[in-house]
């Protein structure tokens, strides 16, 4: 019943959104060649990285294709859903219109993270696809059951944390009201899931998995690619993913005690 | 622009991806390829760091916010061009960043200590000068960006667009030097090397053009102003005040 109720209002959420998203059709077109001009240019500077060597970081150069494919998808999926709605959970605050939003009956996290939709990201998120089924044909992967899964399974996981990570900060908006430079930095630390974790150097790497989770969101996943993956990693990333949702969950709750509504 | 410390600050770290990338550089011994030693490589992205942060531009966004609220019909009426408002904010908040900019070479520092040198004063001079002509470069083009809000509304797209070649061929991710031949062999017309590869190779000391350089940069700033006093006058002459 619960469930039939919120299905029913994410579909008039998306209905709204993408109706007033496709009045500006040049700008999807914009963005879709913005996304393949990203994807070149970092395709660029792995090639340059790879001109003279062989491998970096134990990973050879149609070996860290995947992860840009995975790196892709999730940029997709960020641009999709969590940029448009972060730049309304900002203007919400500051507006003092959550106060609305706090009083209808239905989930305020469901309401805020969910709200906005933009179509152009869906073609990123294809893009990363297309390359994906390419890795899959030169790197002469496998398809099966057990795959599918687990990689199905890890991208959610990545998915997860990576929400985490972009709701934990518009949280923050309550008390910090402007947090369009927390974003930058969130992004520009985000920039390395582009590239393999054991790339960078040893202290870089221990940061990069336990204060800031990037090293779960691409690497692994693309390591299940290669069917390298141990298993308690995947587990692993199954727990990191499950206790950041709990906790931006926890976060969001003791939030809204110090939301103390604007102009009204 | 006191008011914002934290934004600033937190503003000055999202730009360390250089730093990133001279890991990856370093780790992997991918320098040895372009005859490049460590310490100057080190120097290179550090220069490359303090360039970018000098450098940023976002006068697209401020404009196009302000062009949708309906704001820039006031600065209109003025008898000074808006965009010499956005060039004001630009230069205040350089002149905020300059501390925070500090902080994060002085930790450099202490991570890296084999890489500190100090460029001699005409150096240093000439690296400022050519720091904010490609600072004028960008504020020139993303202002021509701009100034198609009268058309579109929604220009920072373009700009976001425009903003990708400029990450890649610029040298913030990777020297110049470094590029493929095939690449080289025309990216030196283009402007993006003279954003940022150019000052910083100057400022740390890499082989470079000097002359070349900062011609090169003078030549487009030459180029572009008078397209943007041209897209300007058109785009007044079409302007629809918007939410008022």
């Amino acid at each position: 019943m619960n469930l039939r109720k919120y299905l029913k209002v994410y579909k008039k959420f998306l209905h709204t959104s993408l109706a007033s998203e496709l009045e500006y059709k040049t700008n999807i077109l914009i963005d879709l060649i913005t996304a393949i001009f990203s994807l070149t240019g970092s395709i660029f500077l792995l090639s340059i990285f790879f001109q003279n060597n062989g491998y970096i970081g134990g990973w050879k150069f149609e070996q860290a294709l995947i992860i840009q494919g995975i790196y892709t998808i999730l940029n997709g999926i960020t641009n999709t859903w969590f940029n448009p709605n972060l730049a309304e959970i900002v203007k919400h605050i500051r507006e003092g219109t959550l106060d609305f939003v706090l009083l209808k009956p239905i989930d305020s996290q469901f309401f805020i993270s969910l709200k906005k939709i933009n179509p152009s990201g869906f073609l990123e998120i294809m893009l990363g696809f297309f390359l994906l089924f390419f890795c899959i044909r030169i790197n002469q992967i496998n398809l099966n059951l057990s795959f599918l899964t687990l990689s199905l399974i890890t991208i959610g996981c990545s998915i997860c944390i990576l929400y985490s990570l972009w709701f934990f900060i518009s949280t923050t908006t309550i008390w910090f009201v402007k947090t369009w430079n927390a974003i930058e930095v969130l992004r520009s630390f985000l920039y390395i899931g582009r590239f393999p974790l054991n790339s960078f150097s040893f202290s870089l790497r221990i940061f990069f998995s336990i204060f800031i989770p990037i090293a779960f969101i691409t690497t692994i996943p693309s390591e299940v690619f290669l069917g390298l993956s141990q298993l308690w990693e995947i587990l692993l990333e199954v727990i990191v993913a499950a206790v950041f949702l709990i906790t931006s969950r926890k976060f969001w709750l003791f939030a809204l005690n110090f939301y103390s509504s604007a102009s009204s | 622009m006191l008011e914002y410390r934290v934004e600033i600050a937190l503003w000055a770290i999202s730009g360390i991806i250089p730093f990133f990338m001279l890991n990856i550089w370093t780790n992997n011994n991918l320098n040895e390829s372009i005859n490049i030693s460590d310490i100057m490589l080190s120097r290179y992205f550090l220069c490359a760091f303090f360039v970018r942060q000098f450098s940023v531009v976002w006068v697209v966004f401020s404009f196009e916010e302000d062009s949708l609220m309906g704001k820039v019909s006031p600065y209109l009426i003025q008898p000074l061009n808006p965009f010499f408002r956005y060039f004001a904010q630009h230069l205040a908040e350089q002149i905020t960043r300059f501390p925070f900019a500090l902080i994060i070479a002085f930790f450099f520092f202490i991570f890296n200590p084999e890489s500190i040198w100090i460029p001699n004063l005409g150096i240093l001079l000439l690296s400022i000068v050519s720091t904010f002509l490609s600072f004028l470069i960008q504020f020139l083009i993303q202002s021509i960006v701009a100034c198609l809000c009268f058309w579109t509304e929604k220009a920072s797209s373009i700009e976001k667009l425009l903003f990708i070649p400029t990450l890649f061929l610029s040298g913030l991710l990777a020297p110049v030097v470094s590029f493929p031949a095939y690449i080289k062999s025309w990216i030196y017309l283009t402007p993006f090397p003279y954003l940022i590869d150019f000052p910083a190779n100057l400022l740390s000391g890499n082989e470079t053009n000097i002359i070349g350089g900062l011609s090169m940069q003078i030549l487009w700033i030459f180029l572009l102003f008078p397209l943007f006093k041209k897209i300007w006058s058109e785009g007044t002459k079409k302007y629809t005040a918007m939410g008022s």
